[in-house]
C-alpha cells in the first residue's frame, strides 16, 4: 500500500450525536469523534454494546447525520448535503453487509448483486449482469446466481451479500456484524473474504464485531466505550493510524 | 426495464395472494362500473330510440292565437274576464320560403311538411276516430323511419292510396287493397286504398295515425296549398331543445322538441344517471381503498426491503415511484379483467332478457370510449390511493427500516 501521506477516505472531526434533542431525555450517544480511515485500510470497530458503535456506522454510512461535526467521504463534504445528494453519494462510494444479509427475496442472487448498479443506471444492462456474475464468481456462487436467498444457507446469503456490497467497487465497505449469525467455521470463511477483497481491491473496511478473534484479525482497532473513541494502547494492537503491512 | 418498474412487479409477483386479491376486487369493481353503465346507456338509447321510433325530433307549428284585450287591464273597476280562442286548424304562413331556412338551421338534417288534422275512417258500419296525416313519403320517411315498421304493403301514398296502422285496419276489419272512407270534420270525403299497413308498437298511434298525400289531406282538411306542422330531425337529439329555441327566436313560430314533449321520460333519466352515478361514485372509493389497504399492508411487509434499497443508494422518489407503480399497475391489471368480466355479463344479459320474439330486449352498451375512460378512471384512483402509503415508504427511514428485519 502506498504509505505517503493522502487525504483519507473517511475522516469524521468532531462528531458528536445525540437522540431526542431538545426533550428532557435528550442524550448524547457520541462525544466527539475524530477518526480517519485510510484508502485500504481493514479496521475492526469494537465496543461493548450501547458504546454508540452502530450509530457511529450509520453516521459513517450516511444513513444517520451528525448533530455536530463533520462527515468527509471521498473528498465530499457530506453535512452538506440535502437528502438527494447524500443517498447518491452513499450509493457511489458505501457498501453495505449486514448481520442479518436483508438480501431482497423477490430477487435473485445474481439480481441482489446487480441492484446498487441498477438503482445507480436506472436500467439493467449486459455489462452489469457480467459484472454480477463476475464478483459471485469471486465469492464463490457462481452456481448458485439463478437461485433465491431462500434457496441459499447462511454462509451462502452472507457471501451474495458481500458481492452486492462490492458491485459498485465503493472505496469503502462497512460491516455490522457481518459473521455474527454464522458458525465459526463460516464466519472464519466469510472473513477471508472480506480480507482477501481488501487486498485484492484496496477497499477499505471497517467491521463491527464482537468477535474478540475476529477482531484480532484486523490490521486496527477502534474501540469505544460510552460514546468516546478509545485510543489504542498496548499490543498486540497496532498504534492508531494507517495499519503496517 | 427501468429500475423502479422492476421491482415493482417483482414485489407484486412476489405477494402473489394479495396481488390476486386486490386485483380481484379492482375488477369486480371495474366490472360493476362498465356493466351498469353500459346497462344504463343501453336502456336509455333504447327508450330514446323508442320513442323517436314514431316521433319527430321537432315539430313546428303556427303561433296560437290569442284573444287580445281591448279594455287597460290596469282600469280596476272593470271585472274582465279573457276566454281563451279555440285554436282552428291553421296553415303556417308561408312555410314553403320557410322551410329552406329552417332546414339550414345548424344541427337540422331533415324537415318535413305536414298537413294534419281529426277525421273519421269508416267501413260499412264501423267509424273510427283518426288524425289524417299528408306528407310528402320521401321527406317523411327521413323524419320516422316508417319502411322498418311495416307489417303489410309498402309505405307508397299517391292519389288516393293511403297506409294505416295495424289496429285501425283489425277495427275497420281491412286488409292491404281494402278501401276505407275518410270523412273530416270540415265536410270533405275521400275514399282511399289501403296500400299499407304499419306497426309503430304503440296501439294508440296504430289505431289513429291515417297516412295520405299531402294533397289529398289538404283537400280534406280545406288548408289549400297549406300544411298545419314542419317536422325536423337534427343531428344530435339531445341538442333539439337548443336547435327548436333558435327556430322559434328567427321565425316566431311555435317549434317543440321531443324533449318537451317527453319531458317525463327526461327526467327518469337524468333521475336514473343520479343513481348510477351514486354507485359508479361509492364502487370507485371502495376500489381506492381496497388498494390503498393493501399497499400500505405491503409497505408495512416491505419495510426492510425498502431500507436495503434507501441504503444501496435509491432516492426516495424511486421508493414512492415503485408503490405508486403497484398502485397504478393493480388498477390497470384490474380494469383490464373487469372490462372483460362486463363484456361476459353483457352476453349473458343480452341472452337472458329477450323480447317475446327472442330479440334482445335491449343491447347494453359497451364501446370502446367507456371503456378507456373506465381504464383512465382505474388508473387515477390506483395512482392516487397508492400514494398515501407511497409517500410512507419513501419517508421510511432506512436505519429503522433495517432494524426492524
Amino acid at each position: 500500500m502506498n504509505s505517503a501521506p493522502r487525504e483519507p477516505i473517511l475522516a469524521l472531526e468532531g462528531v458528536r450525536k445525540s437522540y431526542n434533542v431538545g426533550t428532557p431525555v435528550e442524550a448524547e450517544v457520541l462525544h466527539g469523534i475524530d477518526l480517519a480511515i485510510e484508502a485500504g485500510e481493514f479496521a475492526a470497530l469494537v465496543g461493548p454494546s450501547g458504546s454508540g458503535k452502530s450509530t457511529l456506522l450509520n453516521i459513517i454510512g450516511l444513513l444517520e447525520r451528525p448533530t455536530a461535526g463533520r462527515v468527509r467521504i471521498a473528498g465530499r463534504e457530506s453535512t452538506t448535503l440535502d437528502e438527494t445528494g447524500l443517498t447518491a453519494l452513499r450509493g457511489r462510494t458505501l457498501g453495505f453487509v449486514f448481520q442479518f444479509h436483508h438480501l431482497i427475496p423477490a430477487f435473485t442472487a445474481l439480481e441482489n448483486v446487480m441492484m446498487p448498479m441498477l438503482i445507480e443506471r436506472g436500467r439493467p444492462d449486459a455489462a452489469m449482469r457480467a459484472n454480477a456474475l463476475d464478483l459471485l464468481r469471486e465469492v464463490g456462487l457462481e452456481a448458485a446466481a439463478g437461485k433465491k436467498p431462500a434457496e441459499l444457507s447462511g454462509g451462502m446469503q452472507q457471501r451474495v451479500a458481500i458481492a452486492r456490497a462490492l458491485s459498485m467497487r465503493p472505496p469503502i465497505v462497512l460491516a455490522d456484524e457481518p459473521t455474527g449469525n454464522l458458525d465459526t467455521h463460516t464466519a472464519d470463511e466469510i472473513f477471508d473474504l472480506l480480507r482477501r477483497f481488501n487486498a485484492a481491491h484496496g477497499i477499505a473496511l471497517v467491521v463491527v464485531t464482537h468477535d474478540p478473534r475476529l477482531a484480532a484479525r484486523c490490521d486496527r482497532r477502534i474501540e469505544l466505550v460510552d460514546g468516546w473513541l478509545v485510543k489504542a494502547a498496548a499490543p498486540p494492537w497496532p498504534a492508531e493510524g494507517p495499519a503496517a503491512r | 426495464m427501468p429500475f423502479e418498474l422492476i421491482v415493482a412487479l417483482r414485489f407484486l409477483r412476489e405477494g402473489r395472494m394479495q396481488t390476486a386479491l386486490i386485483l380481484g376486487g379492482v375488477a369486480i369493481g371495474v366490472a360493476v362500473v362498465v356493466f351498469i353503465t353500459g346497462l344504463v346507456q343501453g336502456l336509455q338509447a333504447s327508450l330514446v330510440e323508442r320513442t323517436l321510433g314514431s316521433q319527430a325530433h321537432i315539430v313546428i307549428r303556427p303561433p296560437e292565437e290569442k284573444t287580445q284585450p281591448v279594455v287597460d287591464r290596469n282600469i280596476s273597476d272593470v271585472a274582465a274576464r279573457i276566454e281563451a280562442r279555440p285554436q282552428r286548424l291553421r296553415s303556417i304562413d308561408q312555410w314553403e320560403s320557410l322551410l329552406p331556412a329552417v332546414v339550414r338551421t345548424p344541427g337540422v338534417v331533415a324537415a318535413s311538411p305536414m298537413a294534419t288534422g281529426a277525421a273519421f275512417a269508416q267501413r260499412g258500419t264501423a267509424s273510427k276516430s283518426v288524425a289524417v296525416r299528408g306528407v310528402d313519403p320521401e321527406r317523411y320517411r327521413r323524419i320516422v323511419r316508417i319502411n322498418e315498421d311495416m307489417v303489410a304493403g309498402e309505405f307508397r301514398l299517391s292519389g288516393t292510396d293511403g297506409v294505416i296502422g295495424v289496429e285501425l285496419a283489425k277495427d275497420l276489419g281491412v286488409a292491404v287493397g281494402d278501401r276505407i272512407r275518410i270523412g273530416t270534420p270540415e265536410g270533405r270525403e275521400e275514399v282511399i286504398t289501403v296500400a299499407g299497413i304499419f306497426d309503430l308498437g304503440n296501439k294508440d298511434l296504430n289505431q289513429r295515425w291515417v297516412f295520405v298525400t299531402l294533397k289529398l289531406a289538404q283537400t280534406l282538411l280545406d288548408l289549400p296549398g297549406g300544411v298545419s306542422t314542419i317536422e325536423l330531425t337534427v343531428r344530435e337529439i339531445f341538442s333539439a331543445d337548443a336547435v327548436a329555441a333558435r327556430i322559434e327566436r328567427e321565425t316566431g313560430l311555435l317549434a317543440e322538441s321531443w324533449m318537451t314533449t317527453n319531458a317525463q321520460l327526461l327526467a327518469a333519466m337524468r333521475n336514473q344517471n343520479i343513481s348510477t352515478g351514486t354507485i359508479r361514485l361509492f364502487v370507485t372509493l371502495v376500489v381506492a381503498l381496497g388498494i390503498a389497504s393493501v399497499l400500505v399492508v405491503w409497505v408495512v411487509q416491505k419495510q426492510k426491503e425498502i431500507g436495503i434499497l434507501r441504503a444501496m443508494g435509491a432516492s426516495r422518489l424511486r421508493i414512492m415511484t415503485v408503490f405508486l407503480l403497484q398502485g397504478g399497475m393493480v388498477a390497470l391489471g384490474g380494469s383490464m379483467v373487469g372490462s372483460l368480466i362486463a363484456a361476459g355479463l353483457v352476453r349473458i344479459f343480452a341472452r337472458v332478457f329477450v323480447n317475446a320474439d327472442g330479440t334482445p330486449m335491449f343491447v347494453p352498451e359497451v364501446g370502446a370510449a367507456l371503456v378507456f375512460t373506465t381504464w383512465a378512471v382505474a388508473l387515477f384512483t390506483g395512482l392516487l390511493a397508492a400514494a398515501l402509503p407511497a409517500r410512507r415508504a419513501a419517508q421510511l427511514d432506512p436505519v429503522a427500516a433495517i432494524r426492524l428485519g
